[in-house]
């Protein structure tokens, strides 16, 4: 499943998996591959992207999104500056276009923003010249998250296609499930999502995954389980009855893992709730690539870093 | 660059075959012992592509005169490159290298030796993994138009070339056979780079 000698990648912005074609998933899992060779080196760093300037904007919270990018600029030499909300003029009464205008005016060459509602990436791509990448828009997508995770099922299991992948949780609230679905079905795995059917939004089934509100059927013969956080400050009371109840019904235990295959691998995105969607035990335990989960993440976002600014016309 | 991935270039002449390549990489080959005898410390690296089976057949030589084999690794520059916004996009492979380099004598690898970016490229590259105790450059084909000052310890063969013109090297193990050709652009391909 490698690219092709031909395919380019083209796009001045990373928006999201939806407007990916499989080959340009395969050149970034492949170019990937690449980068996690210079995490290996005595010096972890490359001149590649000498000159360049990158601004991280997270308008909402985040410590390993935003150090993985952080931390996959500065090992390809560009320089970066982080805003954050918090002490920014984004809390004194900006509009969002004068921000974006304002960071035009300083001419950076990326921009990577995460924001709490959908679409302002997409925004900000038509306003500003330089490329943007989405580190999160509210619900809607987390590409680099699902590039990561690809990369990391490639790598244990050799290839996509024709996995069994279970994705569980609160699935109303999560970008994570939207990028991953669309980039698990685009490379032809078999995707079914599960959760409580008050986290589970209407029309899943359109986007070409099962449906089913039952961990122990999702876990099934799986080769890969995927458990996404429950997003507590996103719930009102009223729909969350109890964390008790949440992990009895959908926390993902040792014993229940045991209904997936052998070589079964246990993904999550970070941060964990232990005790609410995954036990301790499992989350530690001997089929979980978390942290290499973490560790593919720089490799992953140097890839699309490179892509984006390395041969641009 | 090759015919194989610019089928607008045109085959011109032929510079080395099968035959005439064998004695050249054995006297490369006697060079590289000439200089450093100690296999222990002496480290063959290719340069992505075409220089890594170079390094692999100069590292089959030492091996036929000595009984034993020089250290081996590979090298991709495209992180190190100067032009990169300037060309289509390359596609980054893996550097290999057995560590540590500090003690060894390292031999770059390339088959053809040109502007001379490359080079500067690798032993930018070679600096980050730490400091040989010498870096030479052992390439098969020196074609001339060089930007930078840099020159080969060992060269195969020099070949006086045009800057039109691209000298395709295949190998055995990657192309089918060894050879060394002359291509050429053709006048239509030319024309549509400087327009």
């Amino acid at each position: 499943m490698s690219a092709t000698d031909e395919t380019r990648w083209t796009r001045k912005d990373l928006l999201g998996i939806a407007e990916l074609e499989p080959a340009e998933i395969a050149l970034v899992l492949d170019t990937a591959e690449s980068f996690r060779e210079v995490a290996q080196r005595p010096i972890k760093k490359v001149p590649t992207l000498r000159g360049k300037s990158v601004v991280n904007l997270f308008f909402e919270a985040s410590t390993r999104t935003r150090s993985s990018f952080e931390l996959a600029e500065k090992r390809l030499s560009a320089d970066s500056i982080n805003v954050s909300t918090s002490g920014s003029s984004i809390s004194k009464g900006e509009t969002l276009i004068d921000t974006a205008l304002n960071l035009q005016a300083m001419a950076p060459d990326l921009v990577v923003i995460r924001h709490e509602h959908p679409g302002v990436p997409h925004m900000l791509a038509r306003r500003i010249a330089a490329g943007v990448v989405n580190a999160g828009d509210g619900a809607h997508e987390h590409p680099t998250q699902a590039l990561l995770d690809a990369f990391t099922i490639r790598r244990r299991k050799g290839r996509l296609a024709g996995l069994k992948v279970a994705i569980v949780g609160d699935v109303l609230h999560s970008r994570v499930l939207r990028s991953n679905v669309q980039l698990l079905t685009k490379m032809g795995a078999e995707v079914t999502v599960a959760g409580p059917r008050i986290m589970m939004p209407v029309a899943m089934e359109t986007l070409g995954v099962k449906v089913c509100y039952s961990l122990d059927e999702a876990v099934e013969d799986a080769d890969v389980v995927m458990m996404l956080r429950v997003q507590l400050e996103r719930h009102s009371k009223r729909i969350f009855p109890s964390v008790r109840e949440y992990f009895k019904l959908f926390g993902l235990t040792a014993q229940r893992l045991e209904r997936a295959k052998d070589d079964v691998i246990v993904m999550h995105p970070g941060p964990m709730n232990r005790g609410v969607e995954i036990a301790s035990d499992v989350a530690d335990g001997p089929y979980s690539v978390i942290l290499e989960q973490v560790a593919n993440g720089v490799a992953v976002r140097m890839a699309v870093l490179f892509l984006l600014l390395g041969a641009r016309e | 660059m090759t015919a194989k991935s610019h089928p607008s270039l045109a085959f011109k002449r032929e510079v080395l075959d099968a035959e005439g390549m064998r004695p050249i990489l054995r006297r490369m080959a006697g060079e590289l012992l000439e200089r450093d005898r100690d296999l222990e410390q002496l480290m063959l690296v290719g340069i992505h592509t075409r220089g890594v089976p170079l390094a692999e057949r100069l590292a089959d030589e030492i091996e036929r005169m000595e009984g034993k084999r020089p250290l081996f690794g590979t090298i991709d520059i495209t992180l190190y490159r100067d032009d990169l916004s300037a060309r289509p996009q390359p596609e980054v492979k893996q550097t290999r290298l057995p560590s540590p380099i500090d003690a060894c004598v390292v031999v770059l690898c390339d088959d053809v030796l040109y502007t001379g970016r490359t080079v500067r490229a690798a032993l930018d590259e070679l600096n980050d993994y730490g400091r040989p105790r010498a870096v030479r450059l052992a390439v098969l084909v020196d074609r001339g138009h060089r930007e930078l000052p840099i020159q080969a310890d060992v060269v195969g063969k020099h070949v006086p070339t045009a800057r039109a013109e691209v000298v395709d090297v295949g190998f055995e193990a990657t192309d089918g056979g060894d050879y060394v050709h002359i291509l050429e652009q053709t006048e239509l391909e030319r024309t549509q780079e400087e327009g």
